[in-house]
């Protein structure tokens, strides 16, 4: 192997001089020609470690080099960096932002139009040249901010999550990206919150807490997991009641849902879960399956939490009803002469999960905002438990829970203002409003943060603090705006596990997400795509009609997604 | 209803309370103010040269001149002998004032007919020429009084026997104007900054979907936004209303029930228009500015810089629907005119006026910006 391009070693750094440090003695080496991933869920100290390699931080301990000099010496134009949120002027088009960044990186002007005419063909945005920076697609975005990072060629290229609120198609092609430009010999470092992305890596260093868990490729972690990983075809109705006895037993220490199926770890190689231990209908099959990266990292850190819910355990049960709990009929959005959400139709009955996926800018957050009232239909209309979306506005606020995308409470409030706050506006007063405070501060673990500012806690329990902030007053049907982007798998598994519980109480769950791992907990996907939705189903519908359409063999659901959107265009261009 | 709009109302004061940006919006910008035009003014007016170019000679000058030597404020008397020198000692920063003394001005005095002192300042130093001319007033008062006394000098409204002319700066402004109009402009860009940037933080923190998908009323997250920076005004003005009188001497001689009317008033018109601002703007940066494109106009129209009396016509009519300019007739009249409750009472209907519209207003703009 090469000698490393890049490299930091035992480096701590600490932000406050109290509390854990942001990195606590981690070494690290980023070869030539490799794509390197840096795995870890937000707070994991990723950003920060990327920030000590561009030479921005100066470490506490420990030394950061570049090309064998220390990093805050380094020429910058050594170094390509595009950061989480990458400086694009949304208000200069594509080809001025490139123009900018060639100016501030003193890119000779002779070497320019061949330059930009690489750059825009290899992100495919040749065509947007004149388009505002502000008025491309998040995934468009995310391709400019890379084109600006590479305007002049550098040795070493660090992306601080690049995939972050991208869609699969966007994330995929940008990707394929970044591996060509690793091909081209230069050493890329790719940070990440989805495990998906690091196993595809070279070499992984996997972050956790600001500590290092595991540097090497990611088979090598993987590996550890062989033969203990079982996929249990359990049938769609009971998964969710079998992965909770599942969860529950002693020898299986992970477990999540694959559509209609479980996927189980165990702590023991070679020791499949018994059907006797599982209590499901004898002859169900029960069968080894590959292990992955994240199956691996639930491993280092632990194992997945216990399959109960305490808050499903206390949640009241929502009353049968002959109707579907969430309609959307013929679900219709225009601003101006775009139409953003064209003809929805849908329905989800009691106790079910539906999941809308689409690429950004498809349709589906609008079709969401519709549905949770937000936005108003421009035609069309939908129901939420029973109340009319125009008519019964109120009512339908009154009886749905939300939780958004990012950490959406008042991070200036402490814990205990923010319950209070939430009980007070869902109409929770008295002793009904302390009991419910009291019972999810019981729940979620949050009294020795109940007067902390909710903005300082760790994200694990800011999440934690969303769900209950969306659940305190029990309503029947919650919307979740990829409720867990960014947290570890350990906080995600325990977030399903109380959805999943829910569920089985009864409640209703309207959910939008770009990880398929979340998708995969869904009853039924809407799959919405330029405006309109283009295929609905079970998770295992949709893999079988992108298995038919495409050829594939045993797709995965971002398989199946890619191929779905891939037919819809070939439809439309044969249109 | 209540229970949503009390939770909605804690919550707006605690993030206030709470949010450190907003803090200091609170509390710096009244602070500063309140010592750059109160103590910073009086800082530099202690030890005052003065000249004296007396071309009376008599009895009357020299008893002034004497009084003036006493003052513990005024540091060295100059005597000069010429216009022209007189000229030279002020462009030369030799003294801060001059003062002539026609000729016959003791023979005035002793005659009972008005008698004048001419008065030139440096305007370069306007700040402390103008108190230095307070004090140069307030001398020739005491004077006219004990000559008064023994030589029967009548002063013509109290301050007469001073002639001033301004060089430079001809402004003649001083610490009981500026503070009623200082109340009026403060507690103005703390409600109109606590407003503007109310919905556009919620809109940049991702709570504004929260509070929109929740059961509570368009009505009611107003009403909710609207307490705090009414709050604020209210505790403001109530500081100023404190300090002012006792700290720096001017008189508070008005109904203060009623001046408490019209500031609530005042406030709900301001909080209109902050409410307009920040429903327009979907950033705090774009409210920051948007609330300081409204408060230019607001302070130029106010009739604090400059009389509303002086402007054109158009303007004039165009001040009448700036709250501030009719609440700063009431905010002088209560401190300084013991202003009468039909005075009072006549400058805050257009104020209840101007609130009913702005509020109007921005609870449709608001409405209609919800999505």
């Amino acid at each position: 192997m090469d000698a490393p391009l890049a490299c930091a070693r035992a480096v701590t750094k600490r932000f406050a001089a109290a509390g854990p440090p942001a990195l606590d003695a981690v070494d690290i080496e980023i070869a030539p020609g490799r794509m390197t991933g840096l795995v870890g869920p937000d707070g994991a100290g990723k950003t920060t470690l990327i920030r000590l390699l561009t030479g921005l931080l100066v470490p506490d301990r420990g030394t950061v080099e570049v090309g064998g000099v220390p990093a805050t010496a380094q020429d910058r134009s050594v170094i390509g960096y595009m950061p989480q949120r990458f400086g694009l002027y949304e208000d200069l088009s594509v080809i001025e932002n490139l123009s900018l960044y060639a100016d501030l990186r003193g890119l000779p002007p002779a070497e320019r139009p061949e330059n930009f005419r690489r750059l825009l063909g290899f992100t495919d945005l040749e065509r947007f040249r004149t388009r505002l920076a502000g008025r491309l697609s998040g995934g468009m975005k995310q391709k400019l901010g890379l084109a600006c990072a590479l305007v002049r060629t550098p040795k070493l290229l660090l992306l601080d999550e690049p995939g972050v609120g991208v869609d699969p198609i966007s994330r995929r092609e940008l990707w394929k990206m970044v591996r060509d430009l690793a091909g081209e010999g230069i050493g890329v470092l790719w940070s990440t919150a989805y495990l998906d992305e690091a196993e595809r890596c070279d070499t992984v260093f996997l972050l956790n807490g600001g500590r290092l868990l595991h540097a090497g490729p990611p088979a090598e972690l993987t590996q550890r997991m062989d033969g203990r990983v079982f996929r249990v075809y359990a049938g769609g109705t009971g998964r969710r009641e079998v992965l909770e006895r599942a969860l529950n037993l002693s020898e299986v220490s992970d477990g999540t849902i694959q559509g209609a199926s479980l996927r189980l770890v165990t702590r023991t190689q070679g020791a499949a879960p018994t059907v006797d231990a599982l209590q499901v209908p004898a002859g169900t099959r029960i069968a080894p399956t590959a292990p992955r990266f994240e199956d691996a990292f639930v491993d280092i850190l632990g194992g997945g939490p216990p399959g109960t819910s305490t808050l499903a355990q206390r949640y009241r049960t929502i009353p049968q009803s002959g109707e579907p709990a969430i309609i959307a009929s013929g679900l219709t959005r225009r601003f101006g002469d775009f139409t953003a959400a064209s003809n929805i139709s849908f329905s989800v009955g009691r106790g079910q999960i539906f999941g809308l996926l689409g690429p950004n800018g498809a349709g589906k957050s609008t079709t969401f905002k519709m549905l949770c009232g937000l936005l108003t239909p421009t035609s069309g209309n939908g129901q939420v438990a029973g109340f009319d979306l125009r008519s019964g506005r109120a009512e339908c606020r009154q009886s749905l829970g939300y939780m958004a995308q990012k950490f959406s409470l008042y991070g200036d409030l402490s814990v205990r203002q923010n319950l209070n706050f939430y009980a007070g506006i869902y109409g929770l007063a008295g002793g009904v409003q302390r009991e419910a405070i009291g019972r999810v501060v019981d729940i979620f673990h949050l009294q020795s943060y109940l007067d902390t500012n909710s903005g300082t806690m760790p994200l694990g329990f800011k999440q934690r603090l969303a769900l209950a902030c969306a659940v305190m007053h029990q309503p029947p049907v919650l919307f979740l705006d990829e409720p867990t982007s960014g947290v570890d798998p350990i906080v995600r598994r325990e977030f399903w596990t109380h959805i999943n519980g829910l569920v089985e109480r009864g409640v209703t769950v309207l959910v939008t997400t770009h990880f398929m791992d979340e998708a995969e907990y869904c009853d039924r996907i809407g799959l919405i795509y330029r405006a309109e939705q283009i295929a609905a189903g079970t998770p295992d519908e949709l893999k079988q009609a992108a298995a038919a359409q495409a050829g594939l063999k045993d797709p995965t659901l971002e398989d199946a997604f890619i191929a779905l959107i891939e037919e819809s265009d070939r439809k439309r261009e044969a249109a | 209803m209540w229970g949503r709009l009390q939770a909605m109302v804690v919550k707006e004061l605690w993030a206030i309370l709470r949010d450190p940006r907003a803090r200091i919006i609170l509390i710096v910008p009244p602070i500063v103010q309140l010592f750059v035009f109160g103590f910073a003014t009086t800082l530099e007016v202690k030890n005052f040269d003065v000249g004296i170019y007396d071309r009376d000679n008599g009895a009357a000058s020299q008893e002034f001149i004497q009084r003036l030597a006493g003052s513990p404020n005024v540091g060295r008397i100059v005597s000069v002998h010429s216009p022209a020198e007189a000229r030279e000692a002020i462009d030369g920063r030799a003294v801060i004032a001059v003062l002539t003394f026609e000729q016959g001005f003791s023979g005035n005095v002793a005659a009972h007919r008005p008698a004048v002192i001419g008065a030139l300042y440096d305007g370069r130093r306007s700040n402390a020429a103008q108190i230095v001319a307070g004090y140069l007033d307030r001398i020739v008062a005491d004077t006219g009084a004990s000559l008064a006394a023994t030589a029967h000098l009548q002063p013509q409204d109290g301050r007469s026997a001073l002639e001033v002319s301004h060089w430079f700066n001809p402004n003649l402004d001083y610490m009981w104007f500026t503070m009623p109009g200082l109340l009026v402009i403060i507690s103005m860009v703390s409600a109109l900054a606590v407003t503007a940037q109310t919905v556009s933080r919620e809109r940049e923190l991702g709570t504004f979907d929260q509070l929109m998908v929740s059961p509570l009323r368009v009505h009611e997250i107003l009403v909710g936004k609207m307490i705090p920076p009414l709050l604020v005004g209210i505790v403001n003005s109530t500081l100023y209303l404190i300090i002012i009188p006792n700290l720096f001497g001017v008189p508070l001689t008005g109904s203060l029930p009623l001046f408490y009317i019209a500031l609530i008033l005042y406030m709900c018109a301001l909080i209109g228009v902050g409410m307009l601002v920040s429903a327009l703007s979907m950033t705090q940066q774009q409210a920051f500015l948007g609330s300081f494109l409204v408060m230019v106009p607001l302070i130029l129209l106010s009739g604090y810089a400059s009389p509303v009396d002086n402007m054109p016509g158009w303007l004039q009519v165009v001040a009448e629907g700036n709250p501030a300019k009719h609440f700063l007739i009431i905010s002088e009249g209560v401190f300084l005119k013991a202003m009468p409750a039909v005075e009072i009472l006549a400058n805050t209907w257009p104020l209840a006026a101007i609130a009913a519209v702005t509020l109007t207003a921005s609870s449709l703009l608001f409405r209609s910006r919800m999505e």
